[in-house]
């Protein structure tokens, strides 16, 4: 009789693992282990040996220069988009302004997070362009030639400011919930206790915001260095950014070393990858205070 | 008071402006490929090219697939994990958010070394074939979107008494999915399948370097060689966009309606 229930007991347990077998084989088959391929190839020679010779080409001037365009586009854009993003978001939670503003910003920032890729490039091109509205706009109407300023929007700066177009969005979506857990107390009581504005989001504000404020930052980081689609769209490759770089080892293996291609693979993951972590784990020291 | 309203609006108007001139410039350049004047021939040439609706039509198709392919595996999975193995959910978690952490580009590079024509599994050896491999690429891309919208639905219905209830009235597991577990969460369903159709529609890395027809490669070769026709195209993406997030607005306000909360 124990028997035949401890057999059931088992019986029903291995049905509940069953349960997510589907699961577990496709994440493994089209994510884990193709990914763990490139890892793993990363710490081998072409004829089937360990090494680390991949790891230490990686930082030959030419792969070293793309992933310090790439970390330099994706640190300015970062900066760039948590800051505007952090004063809309301020200004439709603190600033008073009507509340439909508040709702079509969150709704837009919604639509515009998502509008990447590549037709986010062409909406740049036939901006600011060199045909494009804001700078005929400038070359009509205040003759003023923004091209004979050294910009282009197929440079560093341009790819910037692109890329701000999703990144300011996603950082109102999420800044504005940690804003609004700011509660109207603190504020009241810092006024009682004979602070002043700045004292009150020096000592109270910003040590309860830094955590959302930083990890946002560096979601924004790793949302743009995982970025190919704008970056190809806007400048073909003429930038040498890490992801393009990457693309075309993949078509033509311009590095002349596959596996040397895998380590460029392998440094993507661990830029990324780090990113995220120290964003999960200030994600978690920020929701303390929004309980 | 009256200072930060000041700076209140102007942070309101420095972002209404970055918003506001790309899409407006965008729209104007559209409009400008008769000399001249203002007309609608840019989106006339996009319409009546039959590559464009080849690659449209692709990636819709792509798109659906994908929803009811990743919709079949995660749904259950959700549903699963809730009822029998909660010690499994920071796992299942975990695994659904890393599509977010591992760029687009590295997974397909494991993809064309692991399944490439000389492998085990040779996905890229047929069209077929590779165009099952692009569609388990965009559930992979959608994975975080998709299990994080039908995960909230989940929260909100009480899937065990639910279970419990149809077994007692005799259902066997296929009528518990999809006659009690699905219409349930179905507003969740719906969110993640709007978001993963924006996703596949704009997509361009995976289907670029699978060398599949599909609409955001086209989109860049349109880019590298028209003109006027890239700001039409990009108008009609936004609007792909806007339509994907309206609906999914639309379909959580009428969840919020919907009976059968226990």
């Amino acid at each position: 009789m124990t028997t035949a229930s401890t057999s059931f007991i088992d019986r029903r347990t291995v049905i509940d693992w069953l349960g997510i077998v589907p699961f577990m084989v496709f994440a493994l088959a089209f994510l884990i282990v193709p990914t763990l391929y490139l890892i793993v190839g990363a710490f081998f020679n072409p004829a089937g040996e360990f090494t680390f010779q991949n790891i230490v080409d990686l930082f030959s001037p030419s792969i070293l220069s793309a992933y310090w365009i790439s970390i330099r586009v994706s640190v300015a854009s970062a900066l760039g988009g948590a800051l505007i993003g952090f004063f809309l978001a301020w200004a439709v939670v603190l600033g008073g302004v009507p509340s439909w503003i508040r709702s079509s910003l969150l709704t837009f920032s919604g639509v515009a997070s998502n509008f990447a890729g590549v037709p986010l490039a062409f909406a740049f091109l036939a901006t600011l362009g060199r045909t494009g509205l804001v700078t005929v706009f400038m070359r009509d109407w205040f003759g003023f030639n923004l091209y004979s300023t050294g910009f282009n929007l197929l440079s560093f700066f341009g790819l910037t400011i692109t890329y701000m177009f999703f990144q300011i969005p996603l950082m109102v979506l999420i800044l504005t919930p940690a804003l609004d857990g700011l509660k109207k107390e603190w504020r009241e009581a810092s006024e009682i206790l004979g602070a002043s504005s700045w004292q009150y989001w020096r000592m109270v504000v910003l040590p309860i915001l830094w955590p959302s404020l930083m990890g946002a930052t560096l979601l924004l980081f790793a949302n743009a260095f995982g970025a190919i689609a704008t970056a190809f769209a806007l400048t073909g490759a003429s930038l040498n950014i890490v992801p393009i770089l990457l693309y075309a080892q993949i078509r033509g293996d311009v590095l002349h070393n596959p596996n040397l291609g895998y380590a460029l693979a392998l440094g993507m993951i661990v830029i990324t990858g780090i990113s995220n972590i120290l964003y999960i784990w200030l994600r978690s020291r920020a929701e303390r205070w929004q309980k | 008071m009256k200072v930060h309203k000041i700076f209140a609006w102007i942070a309101i108007t420095i972002g209404a402006i970055y918003f506001f001139v790309p899409l407006i410039g965008t729209f104007e350049f559209s409009l400008r490929m008769r000399r001249g004047v203002y007309s609608f021939d840019a989106y006339q040439s996009v319409f009546t090219d039959a590559q464009f609706r080849a690659t449209f039509g692709f990636s819709m198709l792509m798109a659906l697939v994908t929803i009811v392919v990743g919709m079949l595996l995660i749904v259950p999975t959700a549903y699963w994990v809730r009822l029998r193995l909660p010690q499994m959910r920071p796992v299942v978690e975990f695994i659904t958010l890393l599509p977010l952490v591992i760029p687009a580009i590295v997974i397909v590079f494991g993809y064309l070394r692991l399944y490439n024509s000389s492998s085990w599994i040779p996905f890229t050896g047929s069209t077929q074939g590779t165009n099952i491999l692009l569609t388990f690429s965009y559930v992979t891309l959608a994975l975080p979107y998709m299990y994080r919208s039908v995960d909230t639905a989940m929260r909100t219905i009480d899937v065990r008494t639910l279970t419990e209830a149809a077994e007692i009235l005799g259902a066997k597991w296929p009528t518990i999915m999809f006659r009690c577990i699905f219409p349930n969460v179905m507003s969740g369903v719906l969110s993640g399948a709007f978001i993963t159709f924006a996703i596949v529609m704009g997509e361009f890395t995976m289907a670029a370097l699978l060398n599949r027809p599909a609409f955001g490669p086209y989109l860049q070769l349109v880019g590298a060689n028209k003109a006027y026709e890239p700001s039409a195209l990009a108008v009609i993406a936004f609007a792909i966009t806007w339509l994907s997030m309206g609906l999914i607005q639309l379909v959580s306000r009428f969840g919020k309606l919907s009976p059968a909360r226990p």
